[in-house]
């Protein structure tokens, strides 16, 4: 066991299917001798070959054209799209296609396609480099969504991605690429594509959070802790399908929630939290559920992106106020 | 710069010579059925041009069987195909079973070529998913998003070129009004970029809706769009056959030799509607510019050279259209006949292995459909 950054781990999972499968192809824009612009695919090509990982022409619809083709001639590619904000030009292959082509063919042809791209603010990116747009694919049947939040989960959740005969979208968050360091095995393990996991165990309230956020409610839960307020973490990890049984059973216990999210408040993730946990648990709460969010603005100049993402003491000011309803 | 003075380039030269290699499209059979390329004719027997005969006038019988079921209201979206026999049915023979196709919503008579039924194209327009699942592996279900088959095609093309398959291709068709999609451009370019073996068809009938072939770009043709990314290309007539046949097999013994991929513009006219979905052609094209497009029909040239050669008569096709439209009125009945589709099915069918909140569903429907 070594400890790993979350991008080395990312790095070993692929590595490790790269391995396992000779059908499974790396491919996007930068990703063979340069590695990827953040170094995520680095010396894959020089180990495997150019056959198996390759740059691409400059064009995203282009890219999950060509993933969509290979599967349909038995390979299995992993995509990167380079930036989450890039996903828009390839909306109709991801939406559009991809995550609809199982169903056409009435369960008779299988896509498993896992399109790797980072996302995630506050490391002072150009525009459309950081942006949480997970909200605009948790809306599309046939479409996995999950995001790890720690390099044990970031290798296990790659794999088991890849592994997946359903189409995958591995959102890697940009800030915990090289901020965070974990112990992560170097063999091969797998983490469930579709559990939320408690990361950290309280009594008095719960805070569901996911990516990035995670690391923010542990802080949070960390100053809290001081007061004898005692918060229960739970890292959704997939983004859909969420995992709601994690979720009504940490409510069950703590009776008070909140959903924390970096996407703007607008629809998305956390809503769909908050109306699983209204429809099925509303009993059980002695509190209205809270929220905490990114304001309803575009994402901010990066500038002042610090002063928009939620960070520890938002989340903490707003347990606060639900844990004293 | 004063008046006169010699400019560093001629771009209004470039402008005007631009198309020159596409000033004449390949022809075999002229519209008046005379055989201009003797040479290549003599390439087909007898029993060979009989065979594109039948197939366009199975195809053509096919297109007005489908508009007759369309104003009983039995089929769905139907995309008429009427005025392009030649470009369809002279370029689906020329591939092989083991061939990719990619087909848009104008193709179902490739597609059945390549390996469907009747039935299944029709099911596909009543919107029934066995209409997306055929005999022949080899080809996708008409794609309704113009462009998308063309960067799928790229894939498959490059899949083929890395499994290794030999003497086998990915093949696709648009119209000119596909050909402004960015997604055209990227499947070209990415089978360009990886040499992979495509062949890419521009089914150029004019149209696209209402908007005519001239409102889609300014340059004089659509081939020569190919030059752009390194791609060769060229321009046949449409309503000659035998061209497209040649054509097609050239560039698939070409792409499949591993050159690299091919773009072909077939100029043809879509003498019908867009759709059997309420599109009116009056309201934006004349009686006065679709006459000469009829008189250029696929069949009339064909027949005229196979009946100076004494080998079709009017008698012999009046009574395959007889055997055709029965072929087609039993069709209709089996994908009439087909099994009732549950919303059950199609959660099934969301994901290879359902979530939980679909299995939930799942469960709720099949207790509905059980009652």
């Amino acid at each position: 066991m070594a400890k790993m950054t979350y991008i080395k781990a990312i790095t070993s999972g692929l590595d490790q299917v790269l391995k396992d499968d000779p059908k499974t192809l790396i491919f996007g824009e930068d990703v063979g001798k340069n590695g990827g612009v953040f170094r995520t695919t680095v010396d894959l090509q020089d180990k495997y070959g150019e056959d198996r990982v390759f740059d691409t022409p400059l064009a995203e619809s282009g890219i999950l054209g060509l993933a969509i083709g290979l599967s349909l001639t038995g390979w299995r590619p992993i995509p990167e799209i380079q930036f989450m904000g890039f996903t828009f030009e390839a909306m109709d292959g991801i939406v559009g296609q991809l995550a609809r082509d199982h169903y056409r063919f009435g369960g008779q042809k299988n896509f498993p396609v896992t399109v790797r791209t980072p996302f995630g603010g506050g490391t002072h990116t150009a525009e459309m480099h950081a942006d949480n747009l997970e909200n605009y694919f948790v809306s599309t049947p046939g479409l996995r969504v999950v995001t790890p939040a720690n390099p044990y989960d970031a290798k296990g959740l790659v794999i088991s991605a890849v592994e997946s005969d359903d189409p995958v979208l591995f959102m890697e968050n940009l800030k915990l690429y090289r901020s965070m360091k974990d112990e992560v095995p170097d063999e091969k393990y797998t983490v469930p594509l579709d559990t939320a996991k408690v990361v950290r165990e309280g009594t008095d309230v719960t805070i569901v959070a996911y990516s990035a956020e995670v690391n923010e409610s542990l802080a949070a839960a960390d100053a809290l802790a001081k007061d004898n307020i005692s918060a229960e973490v739970i890292d959704l990890r997939s983004l859909s399908p969420i995992d709601t049984d994690t979720v009504f059973a940490s409510v069950d216990k703590t009776h008070k929630v909140v959903i924390v999210q970096e996407a703007q408040r607008m629809a998305g993730v956390g809503a769909v939290v908050a109306s699983d946990i209204a429809e099925e648990k509303i009993m059980s709460l002695d509190a209205p559920i809270g929220r905490v969010a990114a304001p309803d603005s575009v994402y901010p100049f990066a500038q002042a992106e610090n002063d928009w993402i939620p960070n520890a003491d938002d989340i903490e000011a707003k347990v606060r106020e639900i844990v004293n309803y | 710069m004063a008046n006169g003075s010699k400019q560093i380039v001629d771009f209004a030269k470039i402008k005007a010579t631009m198309a020159d290699p596409y000033k004449h499209p390949v022809q075999v059979i002229d519209r008046e059925g005379k055989v201009v390329d003797p040479d290549t004719l003599a390439k087909y027997s007898d029993d060979q041009l009989v065979d594109f005969m039948k197939k366009m006038v199975w195809e053509r019988t096919l297109h007005e069987q489908t508009m007759n079921f369309s104003r009983q209201g039995r089929l769905g979206f139907y995309a008429p195909t009427a005025g392009e026999e030649a470009s369809e049915m002279g370029s689906v023979t020329a591939f092989k079973q083991q061939d990719f196709l990619l087909p848009a919503y104008r193709d179902l008579p490739q597609m059945i070529q390549h390996g469907t039924t009747v039935a299944k194209g029709f099911l596909w327009s009543k919107g029934h998913v066995e209409g997306n699942q055929h005999e022949n592996p080899n080809m996708l279900f008409p794609q309704i998003i113009i462009g998308a088959q063309y960067v799928e095609t790229a894939g498959v093309a490059l899949g083929i070129k890395k499994n290794g398959d030999e003497d086998r291709v990915a093949f696709v068709y648009t119209g000119d009004g596909g050909t402004s999609q960015g997604d055209w451009y990227e499947g070209v370019n990415f089978a360009s970029a990886f040499q992979a073996p495509a062949v890419f068809f521009v089914q150029n009938n004019g149209w696209a809706i209402s908007v005519p072939r001239y409102k889609q770009t300014a340059a004089e043709t659509l081939a020569q769009k190919a030059v752009a990314m390194g791609v060769p290309s060229v321009q046949v007539d449409g309503m000659d056959i035998v061209a497209v046949h040649e054509v097609s097999k050239a560039a698939r013994e070409f792409t499949a030799a591993g050159n690299g991929p091919v773009v072909i513009e077939t100029l043809t006219y879509r003498y019908g509607a867009h759709s059997s979905a309420g599109d009116d052609p009056s309201r934006y094209r004349t009686k006065e510019e679709e006459k000469p497009w009829f008189d250029a029909d696929p069949l009339i040239r064909l027949r005229k050279v196979l009946t100076d050669k004494g080998v079709w008569s009017q008698d012999q096709e009046d009574k395959l259209v007889d055997e055709y439209k029965d072929e087609f009125k039993e069709a209709m009945k089996e994908a009439e006949a087909a099994p009732a589709q549950k919303v059950s099915d199609f959660l099934k069918w969301t994901y290879n292995v359902p979530t939980p909140a679909v299995k939930k569903q799942i469960a709720e429907f099949e207790a509905k459909e059980s009652k």
